[in-house]
C-alpha cells in the first residue's frame, strides 16, 4: 500500500472547518458555569439581550501579526474572549533536529524578529552551556551591548505601534526614525539590518570597528534627549494616560499564575529580571536598575518599558567604556568548538579542514547532555532547552518564548474590557507572533 | 438685497466647485502637514511639490472596482455616501462668504445648519448598517452615540451665540460682531467658553481625530467605510474633508467675525473708497478664507498629535463635562445679555 492511500486526506482537508467550529464552541461554552441567563422561565428572549460574536484577526491591523481573537461582544464590552494562535507556525523546534547547532542559529532570527540579536545570543549561550565552551571576554561584552540595542529597538517598536493603535500615528514614525538609526548600526556591525545572525557558537562573527563604536556612541548620546521628548509628550497626555490607566489589571498573583514574564511581570510589581537574578554574559559587572511598577495595569507596563530603554542606554554606555580598553579575540581559539578565523581558513591547510569539519559536523556536545538556558529578551524570559545525543545535531530543542507565555494572560485581560481597550491591551502584552507560534 | 436667480445659481456653482477643489487642497495639506510633523517630506512625486497628488488619488479611486458585499443592502449602501456628500455640500449654502455673498440667506440658517449636521449622522449610520459587516455596524453605532451626545453641547454653544446676536441668521450673527473696538466684537472674546465648547464639539461632529471612533482604523479597521471601495469610498473621503472645512467656516462665522476683516471699522474709516465696493467683497472673501484655513490647519494639527479617545472617555467628556459647562455658559451669557443690553 502506498503512502498516499494510507493518508486520510479527508482528515487533512477538513482541518480548518473543524478547527473553526471547535473555537467558536469553546467561546460559547467559556464561563458557561457562571451564566444562568438561559435557565429562563419560558419568557421570550429580550431583543436587546443579544451578544455579537466578532472575529478579530488573523488579518487585522491591530493584532500585531496573525493573532486571532474570537470575542463575544455586548455592545462595546468584551464579555468573553478566546485566543487562537498558530497561524505562523513553522515548526522551528523540529527543524532544529535536522540542523547542526551552528546552522540552526539563523532560524532564531526569525522568531522574535524585533530583537533578532537577543535570540541569537540566547541560542548560542544555551549551546555553549551544554557543550562547555568558554567565550572570550570581548565577545561577551559585544553580545551584551548589541542585545541591549536590540532591546531598545524592540521597545521602540512597542511604543510606536502601541501609540499608533491608540490613534497617534506620528509617534510611530518618530520611533521608526530612531529604529532606522539602530538598523544602520546593526547593518554596519553585523552586515544585516534585520536578520543579523551575528553571534556564533563560541563568540561573534566579526569585531566592532571604530566606525561602529562611533555610531553606537552617537546613538547613545542622542537617544536620551529624544526619549525625554516622548516622555514629555506622553506622560502628560490626558487621553493617552486615561486610555491606559486601570485597564487589563494583573495582580501579582495573577501575573505569576498566568506565567507572565518580562516587563508584563515587572509591571505587576514582581522584580524578576534574569539579568539580575541569574546573570549571564557580563550583566553582573554592569550597574543598572530594574524598573518595576506595582499597579499592574497597562499604564504600569508602559512606564516599565519606557524606563527600561533608559536602563539599556546605561548598560550600553558601560559596555562602550569597557570595549575601549578590552581588546582580544572575539571567538574561542579552539577549532573543535568554534569557527577558525578567516585568516586561518584562507592561508593554512588545517584551518581549511577545521572550517569544513565545523560546517559539516559542528560542535558536538557530550552524549546525554541537556541544559536549559534563559536570557532576558526584550519581551521576557527566552529560554532554550537543548538535549544532545553526542552528534553534531541536537536531539531535542524546546523553546520557552516570552510572547507565548505572555499571550496566556491576554484572555484574562481582555474580558470585561472595551473594544477600544483591546488594541491597547494587545499592544501592552507586546506579542510577536513569529515567536509565539514558533 | 434679493439676488436674481441666475446670480444665485452662479454663486452656488462657484461654491460647490470651490468646496470640491478645497477638499483636494486639504488632502494635499493634510498629507504635507502630517509629513512635516513626522519628519518626512510628504507627497513630492506627482507634479511640482507633489501638488497633483490629490488628483492622482481621485483618479485611482475612480478607476477602482466598486465592490458591494453580497449580503449588503445595495440601495442603502449606495445612498449613504451620497447623503454624506450632499449634506456636507448643502451646509455650504448657508455660510456667508462675504457681505451678500451667500446662497441661502434665511432668517433661521442656524437652525438649518444644526439640522443638516444632525442628518449627516445618517450617512455614517446607514453606511455602517447597510454594509452588513460587524466592524461597520460598530462604527455606525459609535457614530450615532457620539453625535447624539455632542449635538447637545454643540446646540447649547450655538444658542449662546444666538442669544448675544438676538438672531438666528448667520449673516446677522456676523454683522453683530462688527461692534466693539477692532477684534473685540468677535464672539470669541464676548463668549470664550462657548467658542472652546463649539470647537471641541465641531471635532466630534466631523468625526475627526481625536474623536474618530466611528472609523477607528486600528480596532474597527475603518469602521463604517470598511466595506466601501472605489468612488463610494472616495465620496466618504470627500465628505470628511468638506465637512471639516465647512466646520472651520462655521467656527469662523460664529466666533471669529465671519467675513469681517480684522479692524474693519478702522480700515473702512481710513479708506472710504472701499465702502460697498467690489474690493471690499474680495477682501472679505480673503479674510474668511484665511481664518477658515487656519482652523482647517488646527483640525489637521490636532489629528496628527493626539491619540484617539476611548468610548467611555468620549461619553464622560460629552455628558459629564461639556454639557454642564455648556448649560452654565448659557446661563452666564443670558445674564450678561440681560444686564448689558
Amino acid at each position: 500500500m502506498s503512502i498516499i492511500e494510507k493518508t486520510d486526506f479527508k482528515e487533512a482537508l477538513t482541518f480548518w472547518p473543524r478547527h473553526n467550529e471547535a473555537l467558536y464552541r469553546r467561546l460559547e461554552s467559556k464561563h458557561a458555569w457562571l451564566e444562568d441567563r438561559h435557565q429562563g422561565d419560558g419568557a421570550p428572549p429580550d431583543a436587546l439581550d443579544n451578544e455579537m460574536v466578532l472575529n478579530i484577526g488573523p488579518q487585522h491591523p491591530a493584532t500585531h501579526g496573525v493573532l486571532r481573537c474570537a470575542v463575544e461582544l455586548d455592545g462595546e464590552c468584551i464579555e468573553k474572549c478566546v485566543l487562537d494562535i498558530g497561524y505562523l507556525h513553522r515548526g522551528v523546534e523540529k527543524l532544529a533536529e535536522s540542523k547542526t547547532y551552528q546552522e540552526f542559529m539563523p532560524y532564531t532570527d526569525r522568531m522574535d524578529y524585533l530583537s533578532p540579536y537577543s535570540n541569537n545570543v540566547a541560542w548560542c549561550l544555551a549551546v555553549e552551556k551544554v557543550a562547555g565552551i568558554d567565550v572570550p571576554e570581548r565577545a561577551q561584552w559585544i553580545r551584551m551591548m548589541m542585545s541591549e540595542l536590540a532591546r531598545i529597538s524592540a521597545h521602540l517598536l512597542w511604543m510606536g505601534v502601541g501609540l499608533m493603535d491608540a490613534g497617534a500615528v506620528s509617534v510611530f514614525l518618530w520611533s521608526f526614525q530612531m529604529r532606522e538609526d539602530l538598523y544602520s548600526i546593526f547593518d554596519h556591525v553585523t552586515g544585516a539590518r534585520l536578520t543579523v545572525s551575528h553571534s556564533r557558537i563560541g563568540g561573534v562573527v566579526s569585531d566592532l570597528d571604530d566606525t561602529g563604536m562611533d555610531m553606537i556612541r552617537d546613538f547613545v548620546e542622542r537617544f536620551p534627549e529624544v526619549h525625554a521628548g516622548w516622555v514629555k509628550l506622553l506622560n502628560r497626555n490626558r487621553i493617552w494616560i486615561d486610555r491606559n490607566v486601570d485597564i487589563g489589571i494583573l495582580s501579582k498573583e495573577d501575573a505569576i499564575e498566568l506565567g507572565m514574564t518580562g516587563p508584563n511581570l515587572r509591571g505587576s510589581g514582581i522584580a524578576h529580571d534574569i539579568r539580575r537574578f541569574e546573570p549571564y554574559l557580563k550583566y553582573d559587572e554592569v550597574d543598572f536598575t530594574i524598573p518595576i511598577r506595582e499597579e499592574g495595569d497597562a499604564l504600569a507596563r508602559y512606564f516599565v518599558r519606557m524606563e527600561e530603554m533608559m536602563e539599556s542606554i546605561k548598560i550600553i554606555r558601560q559596555c562602550l567604556d569597557k570595549l575601549e580598553t578590552l581588546k582580544g579575540p572575539i571567538r574561542t581559539d579552539n577549532a573543535k568548538r568554534a569557527y577558525p578565523s578567516k585568516n586561518e581558513v584562507y592561508y593554512s591547510m588545517e584551518g581549511l579542514i577545521h572550517d569544513f569539519m565545523y560546517t559539516d559536523t559542528g560542535v558536538t556536545p557530550p552524549k546525554g547532555g541537556a541544559t536549559y538556558h534563559a536570557i532576558e529578551a526584550p519581551k521576557g524570559e527566552l529560554g532554550f532547552y537543548v538535549q544532545s545525543d553526542g552528534t553534531g545535531k541536537p536531539f531535542r530543542v524546546k523553546m520557552n518564548t516570552p510572547s507565548f507565555t505572555n499571550l496566556q494572560g491576554l484572555e484574562h485581560m481582555l474580558e470585561g474590557g472595551l473594544m477600544g481597550d483591546m488594541v491597547i491591551l494587545i499592544g501592552t502584552v507586546d506579542p510577536v507572533l513569529g515567536e509565539a507560534d514558533k | 438685497m434679493e439676488l436674481a436667480w441666475y446670480w444665485t445659481a452662479l454663486i452656488a456653482f462657484a461654491i460647490v466647485n470651490f468646496l470640491l477643489v478645497s477638499a483636494s487642497v486639504l488632502v494635499y495639506a493634510e498629507r504635507k502637514v502630517s509629513g512635516y510633523m513626522q519628519n518626512r517630506p510628504g507627497p513630492n512625486r506627482v507634479g511640482p511639490f507633489g501638488f497633483l497628488q490629490p488628483f492622482a488619488d481621485v483618479l485611482k479611486l475612480v478607476f477602482k472596482e466598486n465592490i458591494v458585499p453580497v449580503l449588503a443592502n445595495p440601495f442603502v449602501h449606495s445612498l449613504a455616501p451620497m447623503l454624506m456628500v450632499v449634506i456636507a455640500m448643502g451646509a455650504g449654502a448657508l455660510i456667508p462668504f462675504a457681505h451678500n455673498v451667500v446662497i441661502a440667506d434665511m432668517d433661521v440658517s442656524v437652525l438649518v445648519l444644526l439640522a443638516l449636521t444632525s442628518i449627516s449622522v445618517y450617512g455614517v449610520t446607514l453606511a455602517g448598517w447597510s454594509s452588513n459587516s460587524k466592524y461597520s455596524l460598530l462604527g455606525g453605532l459609535r457614530s450615532s452615540a457620539q453625535m447624539i451626545s455632542y449635538e447637545l453641547s454643540m446646540g447649547l454653544a450655538v444658542l449662546s451665540v444666538v442669544l448675544i446676536a438676538g438672531s438666528l441668521s448667520l449673516t446677522e450673527i456676523v454683522e453683530d460682531q462688527a461692534g466693539g473696538w477692532g477684534l473685540l466684537g468677535w464672539n470669541v472674546f464676548r463668549n470664550p467658553i462657548g467658542a472652546i465648547l463649539f470647537i471641541v464639539t465641531a471635532f466630534a461632529e466631523t468625526n475627526r481625530a481625536p474623536f474618530d471612533l466611528p472609523e477607528a482604523e486600528q480596532e474597527l479597521v475603518g469602521g463604517y467605510h470598511t466595506e466601501y471601495s472605489g468612488m463610494k469610498f472616495g465620496m466618504f473621503f470627500l465628505a470628511e474633508y468638506v465637512n471639516f472645512f465647512i466646520a472651520s467656516f462655521i467656527i469662523v462665522t460664529l466666533f471669529f467675525g465671519g467675513y469681517m476683516l480684522p479692524f474693519e471699522a478702522l480700515i473702512l474709516g481710513a479708506f472710504p473708497v472701499l465702502v460697498d465696493s467690489a474690493w471690499l467683497t474680495v477682501l472679505q472673501l480673503g479674510s474668511v478664507l484665511v481664518k477658515a484655513g487656519f482652523f482647517a490647519f488646527v483640525f489637521i494639527w490636532v489629528r496628527w498629535t493626539l491619540p484617539r479617545f476611548k468610548y467611555t472617555q468620549l461619553m464622560t467628556l460629552g455628558w459629564k463635562y461639556l454639557l454642564p459647562i455648556a448649560l452654565a455658559n448659557m446661563l452666564l451669557v443670558a445674564l450678561g445679555v440681560a444686564l448689558f443690553s
